[in-house]
This record gives structure tokens, sequence and C-alpha cells, in this order.
């Protein structure tokens, strides 16, 4: 699984220490804006993960793979955030904490 | 030369990201986010996918890195945040041990399955990369071909976001307003 001199392993890697990072950083950070970048960091982490395997195994369906990807991101954000810009209109500076006050 | 262009892009990648995890302020979280993204995108060009490094840079750096600002703008949050402060006691270690488990076992899996896929080689055929066809003719045909069902599946998919996202921040209008209130015991 060669690539212009370089394997495949080392994207590998990156990507792994990528969708750590965003792994961590969703777990850390309460501003939900900030929650959904450490969501888009663990897309691209994969996104990474497909297009060097599509590569390494010489198929295009790894490029595929990505734009359905992308297409899901748009999609998740546009609607994540039109959450939080519901939420913050009827409470102002909330957090991912304050989403309990949604119990009953 | 594709090594050096590797570890490059690949600090400027990591880089990026922890800085979207550890600064305070949204604002430089987004354009450390572009630093990332622009990172991912050279890393595409060296795997020879032009199309989706443009795509990328069109996108994600544009559209939703764009959008992300203009929530952050709209709604004043560009304050910076206080990080020391815990609300939830053991958060910041536990999300640490958490992060370098996801590591670990990610790694894991990489070390031992890097030489299974090896014989799924493809040899020829319309999703080989081998030809004189771009990447972009390739992704056409596929994407038109074997995957056109799952392509109506994702105008679908943006339909039904373009309409939940008008519904969420639709402002409820004076009548429905009214009637929801009367109706209320």
């Amino acid at each position: 699984m060669d690539l212009a001199g370089l394997a495949v392993g080392w994207y590998l890697a990156l990507s792994v220490a990528l969708f750590a990072i965003g792994g961590a950083g969703l777990l850390v950070r309460r501003n939900p804006l900030v929650m959904f970048m450490c969501v888009e960091l663990m897309l691209n982490a994969v996104n990474v993960a497909f297009v060097a395997l599509g590569a390494g195994l010489n198929d295009v369906g790894g490029q595929v793979a990505v734009f359905f990807v992308l297409v899901v991101a748009a999609t998740e954000v546009v609607i994540g955030l039109a959450l939080v810009v519901a939420i913050n209109r009827r409470r102002s500076g909330a957090t991912a904490d304050d989403v309990s006050l949604l119990k009953g | 030369m594709a090594e050096a262009v590797f570890v490059v892009s690949a600090v400027i990648i990591l880089a990026g990201a922890i800085g979207v995890v550890a600064s305070r302020n949204p604002v430089h979280a987004a354009l450390f986010l572009v630093q990332t993204l622009v990172g991912v995108a050279v890393l595409f060009v060296l795997n020879d996918a032009h199309f989706l490094a443009a795509v990328q840079v069109v996108v994600y750096a544009g559209a939703i890195v764009i959008l992300f600002l203009f929530v952050i703008m709209l709604l004043g949050v560009d304050k910076a945040e206080e990080l020391r402060i815990e609300p939830i006691f053991g958060q910041r270690p536990l999300a640490a041990v958490v992060g370098a488990a996801l590591a670990a076992v990610l790694g894991a899996v990489v070390i031992t399955g890097a030489d299974v896929l090896t014989g799924l080689r493809r040899a020829g055929g319309e999703r080989s990369l081998d030809g004189d066809a771009t990447d972009i003719e390739r992704m056409g045909r596929v994407l038109f071909g074997e995957f056109a069902f799952a392509v109506e599946i994702t105008a679908a998919l943006l339909t039904v976001a373009v309409v939940g996202a008008v519904v969420l921040t639709r402002r409820a209008s004076r009548s429905d307003a009214s009637e929801t209130a009367g109706a209320a015991p």
C-alpha cells in the first residue's frame, strides 16, 4: 500500500490523532458552537482516512464516500446552528449544560 | 517530497485542531478550524483528489465556517469564555482519559489491521484510479452510475435540512401565538 512513497499507515495515524482531539474537545467544551467545530474535526479525520485508503487501494470509492460525508456535514451544521439560534432566542448565552432545563 | 508535504500539513492540521479545542474565544476557534480544513485539503491534493480539495476549501472553509462565524456574531457570543471554571467536577481529566483511550483503541485497530486490506486492491475497471481520466470524471461516473440512488437520497436530505432550518428559526407569527395562548388551559 505505497502511495507516492508514503505508507497509508501515516495517514491513518494522523486521522486517529485528529479524531481523538476532536472527541476530547467535544467532551471538554461547553459552548455548543465550539462543540460543533469539534464534530467537524472528527468528520475531517474520517475524510483523511477515506481518501488515503481509497488511494492506497486504487479505488475511487474513498473519494465518493468523502463526497457524501461532506453533504452530511453541511446538513448537520445547518440543523445544528438552527437549533443553537432557537435555544439562544429563549435563553441567551446558553451552554450545553443548560439543555438540562428541558427536563419537565 | 511527498513526505515533507505530509509532515508539514500534518503539523498544521494538528496545531489547528488543538487550537479549536483550546482557544477561549469562539471566533479564534473558527479560524483555527479553517487552518485544519486547509491542511486536510493539502492532503487531498497529495492523494490526487483535486476535486475534493477544491470542494473542501469552497464548502468547508468557505460556506460552513462562514456560517459558524455568522451565527457567532449574530448571537453575540464572541466573548472569551472562562475556561478555568469547571461546572461538572472532573470533566476535564475524564475527557482527557476518554480521548486517550479513543486514540489507543483506534491506534490498535490501525496497527493490527494495516495489512488486512491490501488484498482488496482494485486491479482495473471503472472505479480504479489507473488510466488518464481525471478524478472528477471518475467520481462523476461512479456517483451517477453505481451510487445514483444514494445521490437521490442526498437530495432528499438537503431538502429536509433546508425545511428544518426554516421551521426551527421561524418566529411564531402573532396570530399563531395568540391561538396557542388561547388554547392553553
